[in-house]
Formats: structure tokens, C-alpha cells, sequence
């Protein structure tokens, strides 16, 4: 067989398992966070379907799938069914560069990897903003606007958190920066570096201290208020999703990667993501919504300065070991 | 540093419930069991020689304020009275209990069992068949005629539960 055709073959089968097992790992961290989330306020969350409510992915899927697929009244129509397409492509298209694993296990190792994330993490707001916005709800273009500033502000400092790794790890490429850190983990060198980027996508992903786009208690659902049955349901997939990648990022820039000692690379690398997961599940579970003004300013008047602060570090002791 | 450490108070706090059993008692397994005078379905009593109590005198009826209970009145060859039929409507009540208090006899009382949806409306309907029950309900020993409708035999004081009359004398200082 000619090697392309292999290569194309071997590629199909990478992304057809990856999308399988990330669909279906989206699908279970809501069981997961329901579940972690009840547990925290003294609750037994999901336990009606099969064993502790194991069925209840299936079970949501079905209803969501059942339910109508209403477009409202004076609606933008192509936006608004497109939109929530947006959001859950942009989440899938950022796993095609994470390596979950030693060389073969990555779809594509782009040398522009950190740049193709931080990319399509911008891209998601076009989803989310647009779909607020074709709504023709004012809950939904408040939770829109509300999403555009806030992600659009995050990306500064998320970009910026991500400027000393890339110094440390002299590539883009994810693969590099996982193999940089074959001595010590990004996380001990860089905790500050680590510190802002999980707040930023935290932020980014619309979790709860940030999670002002959806504020439930003033705008009912925000930005996907208007939206009923499967689109709904790819709007909550692609965020889930997109709780994975971040995962899986936190454990590729800072925790190591797929290193790790005794047990194969791709349960390391799994057992980060979950760990960075759960955290994210903890936060939740402990921290109230901020006020939007203060979300703002926590963004442009901490996160920025303290990056670029960062930055100024990070190269002063890059010259100095140098030299 | 003072806020540092309240913050990190608070994830303490949360990662300690998270191995704690949870306080939920789950209903359909576990039925708690209700308080004997919490307010759901009602029912009618017997009194202790297990005639029926009620005399049909309508004050329930007048004070649902719902409007949930109907009758019709009508009386035995001795004289005493009881309802024809008996209806109440419990897609209608509220279950406030002023029927229970209005009732002189002790005959319509509420009970705990409250598991008693339907698919069909017309299934709430409860005729007297429904609502009479075998027992004397929360007071097993009352009997209205052993009080009230019954012509004194003996002297002021003889009757159940009548006390003697003061000697207005005694009280004379």
C-alpha cells in the first residue's frame, strides 16, 4: 500500500476514536459534575436510572433529542441554527492538536499548536455571541454581549499566560512542550503562570465564579435562552467539551503531559485531565458568581499586568542562566 | 493574607461535605413517617357502637372554602340524622382542615396518607363509600349523642362530664 493512503487510513481511525470517546467522556462529566456537585451540598444527585445513574446521559440525550426544535418569532434563522454548531466544532477542532499520548497518539502535531488553540478559543465566541444575538431576546443578547466582552478580555490574559511556557519551551508545538518538561513539570517553575491560566479559562469556558454569559438568576439561561431540544444540547455538549480540552491543555502545559511513572502514558494523561477537571467541579461547588464589573476588573487590572509581569521575569532569568 | 485564607476556608469546607452522607431521604424507598394530625386525605369516622357519626348538618360544606364537599340530608326511623350521599371533590380541596374544625360530631377528619394522585380528574371524586372508614378515627371514644340531643334524666350535675353545681353559699366569706 502507498504510504499516503496508510497515513489517511491511520489518520481516520485517530480521529473517529478520539471524537467517540470525547463525546462520550463530555456525556459522562455531566453525570461526573452532577454527581461531585450533589455530593458537596449533602445531595445524592442523578440516581434514578440503573445503577447510580449511570443511564442518565443516555436518558438526557433522549429527551433532548425528542424535544421540539423551536426557532423563535423574528429570529435571525441560518445564525441561529448555525450557532450552536460554531461552539461545539470550535471545542472538537482544538482536541485535533492535544497528544494524548507519546508521538502517534496526536492527530496532527501542528508546530503552530499554541497559536491554533488560542485561535479556536476565539472562535467560540463568534458562536456564542452570534447565537445570543440572533435570538431576538433580550436575555439572550445580554448573556451575547455580556459573552463577547468577557471572553474577548480573558483571551488577553489567557495568550499572555501562555507566552513563558513557550519561552521555557522554546516551541508552539504541543509535543515540544510536553517533552520540555521531561525534568520538572511547568507547574513548578511557572506556578504564577499556572495560576492565570486556569483563571482565564476559567473564564473562557464560562465556568461558575465567571459564568455571568448565563447568570441564571438575571437573564433565565443568557445567551441560550431561546434554544430548545438537540441545540441546546450542543451548545451544554461543546462547553463539556470544552472543559476536556482545557483539561487536557492544563495537563500539557503545566502538569507534564502523558509522563508520568508506572502506569502508561495515556491513563497519566487521563488522570490530569480529571484532576484538572475536578477542581474545575470544586470551584462550582464552592465559589459564588462575581459581579460583572468586577469580573472585568479582575481581567484588565490583575490578570494582564500580572502576565506581563511574568513575562518580564520568566525572560530576565532566561538571560541571566545564559549568560 | 486574611482573605487568602478565608477563601481557601471555603474549599475546605466544600471538599469536607463531599464525604459526608448525604441528608437526602429518598421518598418512594423511605417514607417518613407523617405527624398523626398532618392534613391530606379525609375521611369519615364511626363512633365507638360503629354507627356513623356524621348528622349531616352541613357546616363543613358551608365552610370549605373551596366548595369541595357536597351531601344530602336525610333521617332514620329513630329520628337520628345521616347524609344520603356524600361526596368530596379532592381535585378541588386544599386540604386546610376547616371542615375537621367546623364539625361538631368528630365525624370528618384528615389523615396523613396524602399518596392519592390520578391520571383521571373524575378519579378524585370520593363518594361515601370512599370516605367511610371502620374506626373512630383520632378519637376512638366520642359520642356526640352521648352528649348533646339527650334529655337529662337526673339532677343538674348528673350529666357526662358536667360538674356539680357551685354551692354559691360556700363562696361566702
Amino acid at each position: 500500500m502507498e504510504p499516503w493512503i496508510t497515513a489517511t487510513l491511520l489518520l481516520i481511525i485517530k480521529l473517529l476514536a478520539v471524537l467517540i470517546v470525547l463525546l462520550t467522556l463530555a456525556a459522562y462529566l455531566v453525570w461526573v459534575e452532577r454527581k461531585l456537585l450533589a455530593r458537596i451540598q449533602a445531595r445524592f444527585g442523578p440516581n434514578r436510572t440503573w445503577r447510580f445513574g449511570l443511564l442518565q446521559p443516555l436518558a438526557d440525550v433522549i429527551k433532548l433529542m425528542t424535544k421540539e426544535d423551536t426557532v423563535p418569532e423574528g429570529a435571525d434563522k441560518r445564525i441561529f441554527l448555525l450557532a450552536p454548531g460554531m461552539v461545539g466544532a470550535a471545542a472538537l477542532l482544538i482536541f485535533a492538536i492535544i497528544p494524548f499520548g507519546p508521538v502517534p497518539m496526536v492527530i496532527t502535531d501542528l508546530n503552530v499548536g499554541v497559536l491554533f488553540f488560542l485561535a479556536f478559543s476565539s472562535l467560540g465566541v463568534y458562536g456564542v455571541a452570534l447565537g445570543g444575538w440572533a435570538s431576538n431576546s433580550k436575555y439572550s443578547l445580554l448573556g451575547g454581549v455580556r459573552a463577547a466582552a468577557q471572553m474577548i478580555s480573558y483571551e488577553v490574559s489567557l495568550g499572555l499566560s501562555l507566552v513563558p511556557v513557550v519561552m521555557l519551551a522554546g516551541s508552539f508545538s504541543l509535543v515540544d512542550i510536553v517533552n520540555a518538561q521531561n525534568r520538572l513539570p511547568f507547574i513548578l517553575m511557572q506556578p504564577v503562570s499556572f495560576i492565570l491560566f486556569f483563571v482565564s479559562a476559567a473564564a473562557e469556558i464560562k465556568r461558575i465564579p465567571f459564568d455571568l454569559p448565563e447568570a441564571e438568576n438575571e437573564l433565565v439561561a443568557g445567551y441560550h435562552t431561546e434554544y430548545s431540544g438537540m441545540r441546546f444540547g450542543l451548545f451544554f455538549l461543546g462547553e463539556y467539551i470544552t472543559m476536556i480540552v482545557l483539561g487536557g491543555l492544563v495537563a500539557i502545559f503545566f502538569l507534564g503531559g502523558w509522563r508520568g511513572p508506572l502506569l502508561p502514558p495515556i491513563l497519566w494523561f487521563l488522570l490530569k485531565v480529571f484532576l484538572t477537571v475536578f477542581i474545575l467541579i470544586w470551584f462550582r461547588g464552592t465559589l459564588p458568581r462575581l459581579r460583572y464589573d468586577r469580573l472585568m476588573s479582575i481581567g484588565w487590572k490583575v490578570l494582564i499586568p500580572v502576565s506581563l509581569l511574568n513575562i518580564m521575569a520568566t525572560g530576565a532569568v532566561i538571560l541571566i542562566m545564559k549568560s | 493574607m486574611e482573605w487568602i485564607k478565608g477563601f481557601l476556608k471555603g474549599f475546605a469546607t466544600t471538599l469536607k461535605v463531599l464525604f459526608r452522607k448525604p441528608v437526602t431521604e429518598q421518598y418512594p424507598e423511605y417514607k417518613r413517617p407523617l405527624p398523626a394530625r398532618s392534613r391530606a386525605v379525609i375521611i369519615l369516622t364511626r363512633d365507638p357502637d360503629g354507627e356513623e357519626r356524621c348528622v349531616a348538618c352541613y357546616l363543613c360544606s358551608a365552610v370549605c372554602p373551596v366548595s369541595c364537599i357536597s351531601m344530602q340530608s336525610a333521617e332514620r326511623e329513630d329520628g337520628r340524622r345521616y347524609p344520603r350521599w356524600f361526596r368530596i371533590n379532592f381535585a378541588r380541596c386544599i386540604y386546610c382542615g376547616l371542615c375537621e374544625e367546623a364539625c361538631p360530631t368528630l365525624a370528618i377528619q384528615l389523615t396523613p396518607h396524602f399518596e392519592t394522585s390520578q391520571r383521571d380528574v373524575l378519579k378524585l371524586v370520593y363518594e361515601k363509600e370512599d370516605l367511610l372508614v371502620n374506626h373512630g378515627g383520632k378519637n376512638k371514644e366520642y359520642n356526640f349523642y352521648r352528649y348533646a340531643g339527650v334529655t337529662m334524666v337526673g339532677d343538674k350535675g348528673t350529666h357526662i362530664n358536667e360538674e356539680e353545681p357551685v354551692d354559691l353559699k360556700s363562696n361566702l366569706p
